[in-house]
C-alpha cells in the first residue's frame, strides 16, 4: 500500500509501455473510424463511376431523348415540391406537438406520450406508402375537387383535380406525417433543455404561460428548430417507397399540386423503374441517385451546421 | 391555491378598479374553459349534421369553434394575454391530437386488413407455384431474418468500434471529422445506400448480380451511422471513475474497456443496437434494387435473389396476379407482421434497458 522505496524510475513523463493488445485494440478501434470515412467517400466514387456512362452519353440515348438533365430535371423539381410541401406542413404541427409534451401534458403521462409520437417514426415506410394508397388519398378526394374549384387560380392548384387521389398533395401530406416525429424530437429536446432560470424569472414576472414560451424557451431553441425542420426535409427528400406507391407520377415538370399529372421524385424514380433496366438505363437511374445524394448531403450538413453551432454557445455541455 | 382572487360583485369592478398596486384579476370558473369547448363540439356536430353528418367535419368544426369560444369568452373576462394563453392552451393540443390521428388510423387499417390472412399457412407457405389464393410469407420472413442479421454482424463490429474510438482514443481533427460524417450519414437516403451496394457489386462481379449480401451491405450502411450514435452516447455515461480505477490496478486499456466498460454500458448498448436493427429491418428501397425478389425459398445470401418481407408486400400489392383480393390480403398481413416484428424489437430494446441497467446500489 505505502511506497517504501524511493521512486527510482524517471518522472511519469515517459511513455508507458505499449502492449501488443493495446494496439491491436486501439488499431482496429481507429481502423473502424476511417472506415466509415471511406465508406462515404466510397458511396460518392462508385456512385460517380458508375454514374459516368450517363454523363458522357449523347443526349439521345438517355431515356427521353433530350439528354441527362431534361431527364433529371423533373425529378428533382418533383422532389423537392413534394419535400418542401411536408415541411410547411410538419413543422408548425412539430413544434405545437414538441411544446404540448415538454410544457403543457400532465408531468406523469408526458414521457409515454413522447414514445407515442416516436412510434410514428418506427412505421416502416412502405407501410406509409400502403396507407396512404388505402386512407388517405380517397378521403382527400373531396379536398382536391374542392381546391380546384375554388383555389384554383393559384397554379399548385391548377385543376383538373384527381378523382384517385394519388397526387403529389397527398404525398406531401403523407411524408408530412412521416417526418414529424424526426422534427418534434429534436424540438422536445432543446425545448426541455431552456434554462430553467429564465423560464421561472419569466413567470415570477408574471407572465401567462404562453408569454414564458415566447419569451425563454422560443428563442433558446429556435436553432434547433431549424436544424430538426432540416432534418426532417433530408428525410423527405429521400423517402423512396411511400412516394413510389402513392404517386402516380411521371408526368414532365409542373408544379400542380392535385392533377393526375405529377412529376415524379428521383428516389421513388429509382425504385420503380430499377428493377426493370437494363444498359445504360442503370447509370442513368444511378446518376439521378447522385444528384439526390449531393442535395440530401448539403441539406444534412447545413442542418449538422446549425445543430454543432448551437451547441458551441448554448453551454447545455 | 396561494392568492384567492376575490371576485368582486358583479359588473361593479369594471366601473371601479381597486386602487393599489395589485389590481384583482377576474378569473374564469375552473372548468369553464371545458364547458365552452364541449359547448363548441356540440354545436360543431350539429352544423355538420345539418350539412350531411361526417365525424371528420363534425371534430374539425368542433374544435375550431370550441377554441373560438373558449378564446372569446376569455378575452371578454379575462382579458387579451389571458385569452392568447388559452388560444395557445388549445392550439398546442390540437397539434398533438392532430398527430394521433395518423397514428391510429394507420394502426387500425393495418389490423383491419392484415388480419384476414394472419393465419398458420401464411407463416409455413411460400409464394412458390402460388398464383392465386393460399401461399404464404414463409420464405420471406426468413429472407429478412437472414438479411438483417448478417447487416447486424456487419454493422454491429464496425459501429461499436468505432463508438470506442470516439469515446476512449480519438482525439482532434480525426475525432470530429468521423463525428460530423456519422451524422452526415444518418441522412444518406435509403435508396442511395442501396445504389451503392449495386454499383459495389457491380464493379466486383460484373453485371445484374442480385445476392442477399448486396442488401445486407446497403443496409448496414443505414445501420453504421445508428449503431455509432447511441453507443457513444452510452459509453459517454460510463464514469471516469470506473476507468481510473482499472487503471490504478495496473489493468491494460484495452482491457479496461473490454471489462470495465462495456460491461457497465451493457444494457444501453444491448438497447441501441435493438433499436437499430428495428430502423433496418423495414427498410424496403435498398432491398429492391439489390436483393430483388423470389417466389421460392433460397436462404443461402451468397447466392443469388432473396425474397424480403417489405419487398414481398410492395409487390403484393402493386402487382397483383388475377386474384387480386388474395394478393392484397397477403400484402397487409405482409405489412402487418413487418409492424409487430418493429414494434417487438422497441419493446425488446425497452426491456433490456430496464433489466440489464446497472444497479447504482443507492
Amino acid at each position: 500500500m505505502t511506497a517504501t522505496k524511493a521512486p527510482t524510475e524517471p518522472p511519469a513523463q515517459q511513455r508507458t509501455v505499449r502492449r501488443p493488445g493495446d494496439r491491436i485494440f486501439a488499431g482496429s478501434a481507429k481502423g473502424s473510424g476511417i472506415f466509415i470515412l471511406l465508406v462515404l467517400a466510397g458511396v460518392a466514387v462508385f456512385l460517380i463511376s458508375e454514374a459516368l456512362p450517363a454523363i458522357t452519353a449523347s443526349s439521345e440515348d438517355i431515356p427521353g431523348g433530350e439528354g441527362l438533365a431534361a431527364y433529371i430535371g423533373p425529378l428533382v423539381l418533383g422532389t423537392l415540391l413534394g419535400a418542401v410541401l411536408a415541411l410547411l406542413v410538419a413543422t408548425p404541427l412539430a413544434v405545437g406537438i414538441a411544446l404540448y409534451i415538454t410544457y403543457y401534458a400532465p408531468r406523469r403521462i408526458a414521457a409515454v406520450l413522447g414514445y407515442v409520437i416516436d412510434l410514428l417514426a418506427a412505421i416502416p415506410s412502405v407501410v406509409y406508402g400502403f396507407w396512404g394508397l388505402a386512407v388517405v388519398a380517397p378521403k382527400l378526394v373531396p379536398f382536391h375537387q374542392w381546391a380546384a374549384d375554388t383555389l384554383g387560380f393559384i397554379p399548385f392548384f391548377a385543376g383538373p383535380a384527381s378523382t384517385s387521389g394519388r397526387t403529389m398533395f397527398t404525398v406531401g401530406l403523407v411524408l408530412a406525417v412521416m417526418i414529424l416525429p424526426i422534427i418534434s424530437a429534436i424540438s422536445r429536446e432543446v425545448f426541455s433543455q431552456a434554462p430553467a432560470l429564465h423560464r421561472e424569472a419569466a413567470l415570477a414576472l408574471g407572465a401567462t404561460r404562453w408569454e414564458m414560451i415566447k419569451m425563454a424557451v422560443l428563442p433558446y431553441g429556435k436553432s434547433g428548430v431549424i436544424a430538426g425542420a432540416m432534418l426532417g426535409l433530408g428525410r423527405a427528400l429521400g423517402e423512396t417507397m411511400a412516394v413510389a406507391i402513392i404517386l402516380s407520377g411521371g408526368a414532365g415538370a409542373t408544379l400542380n399540386l392535385i392533377s393526375n399529372s405529377n412529376p415524379s421524385t428521383i428516389a421513388s424514380n429509382i425504385a420503380l423503374s430499377f428493377p426493370e433496366a437494363t444498359g445504360l438505363d442503370i447509370n442513368t437511374l444511378i446518376a439521378s441517385g447522385l444528384v439526390l445524394f449531393l442535395i440530401t448531403l448539403v441539406v444534412n450538413m447545413l442542418a449538422r451546421w446549425v445543430v454543432n453551432r448551437r451547441a458551441d454557445f448554448s453551454g447545455a455541455n | 391555491m396561494s392568492t384567492e382572487t376575490p371576485l368582486a360583485p358583479a359588473g361593479a369592478s369594471t366601473a371601479a378598479p381597486t386602487p393599489g398596486p395589485v389590481r384583482t384579476q377576474r378569473r374564469l370558473p375552473r372548468f369553464a374553459p371545458a364547458g365552452l369547448f364541449l359547448g363548441g363540439l356540440v354545436v360543431g356536430g350539429l352544423l355538420s349534421a345539418v350539412t350531411g353528418f361526417s365525424l371528420v367535419l363534425a371534430i374539425i368544426y368542433g374544435v375550431v369553434l370550441g377554441t373560438l369560444a373558449v378564446y372569446v369568452v376569455s378575452r371578454s373576462v379575462e382579458g387579451r394575454r389571458k385569452a392568447t394563453d388559452r388560444l395557445v392552451t388549445s392550439l398546442v393540443t390540437s397539434a398533438f391530437g392532430i398527430a394521433m390521428v395518423p397514428l391510429l388510423s394507420l394502426v387500425y387499417t393495418v389490423l383491419d386488413r392484415g388480419l384476414a390472412r394472419l393465419d398458420g399457412a401464411f407463416f409455413t407457405n411460400s409464394m412458390y407455384r402460388v398464383v392465386g389464393e393460399g401461399g404464404g410469407a414463409y420464405h420471406a420472413i426468413l429472407g429478412t431474418v437472414i438479411i438483417t442479421m448478417l447487416t447486424a454482424l456487419i454493422a454491429v463490429p464496425i459501429g461499436l468500434l468505432t463508438a470506442i474510438y470516439l469515446v476512449e482514443y480519438g482525439t482532434g481533427r480525426l475525432k470530429k471529422a468521423i463525428t460530423f460524417f456519422v451524422d452526415v450519414m444518418t441522412g444518406i437516403p435509403s435508396i442511395v445506400a442501396g445504389l451503392f451496394a449495386f454499383a459495389l457489386f457491380t464493379l466486383l462481379f460484373g453485371n445484374a448480380i442480385r445476392l442477399g449480401l448486396m442488401g445486407s451491405v446497403a443496409l448496414a450502411v443505414l445501420m453504421i451511422p445508428v449503431v455509432v450514435r447511441s453507443c457513444e452516447e452510452v459509453l459517454k455515461l460510463v464514469p471516469n471513475e470506473l476507468r481510473e480505477a482499472s487503471y490504478a490496478l495496473g489493468v491494460p486499456k484495452w482491457r479496461t474497456i473490454v471489462k470495465v466498460v462495456l460491461p457497465t454500458a451493457i444494457a444501453g448498448l444491448g438497447t441501441g443496437i435493438t433499436l437499430a436493427v428495428a430502423r433496418v429491418i423495414g427498410e424496403t428501397a435498398p432491398l429492391l434494387i439489390t436483393v430483388g425478389l423470389i417466389t421460392g425459398t433460397n436462404l443461402n445470401p451468397f447466392d443469388g435473389r432473396m425474397a424480403t418481407l417489405p419487398v414481398y408486400a410492395y409487390y403484393q400489392l402493386t402487382q397483383p396476379g388475377t386474384a387480386t383480393q388474395a394478393f392484397v390480403d397477403r400484402a397487409w398481413t405482409a405489412a402487418l407482421v413487418l409492424i409487430i416484428l418493429v414494434m417487438a424489437l422497441n419493446v425488446v430494446a425497452r426491456l433490456i434497458s430496464h433489466f440489464f441497467a446497472p444497479k447504482t446500489g443507492r
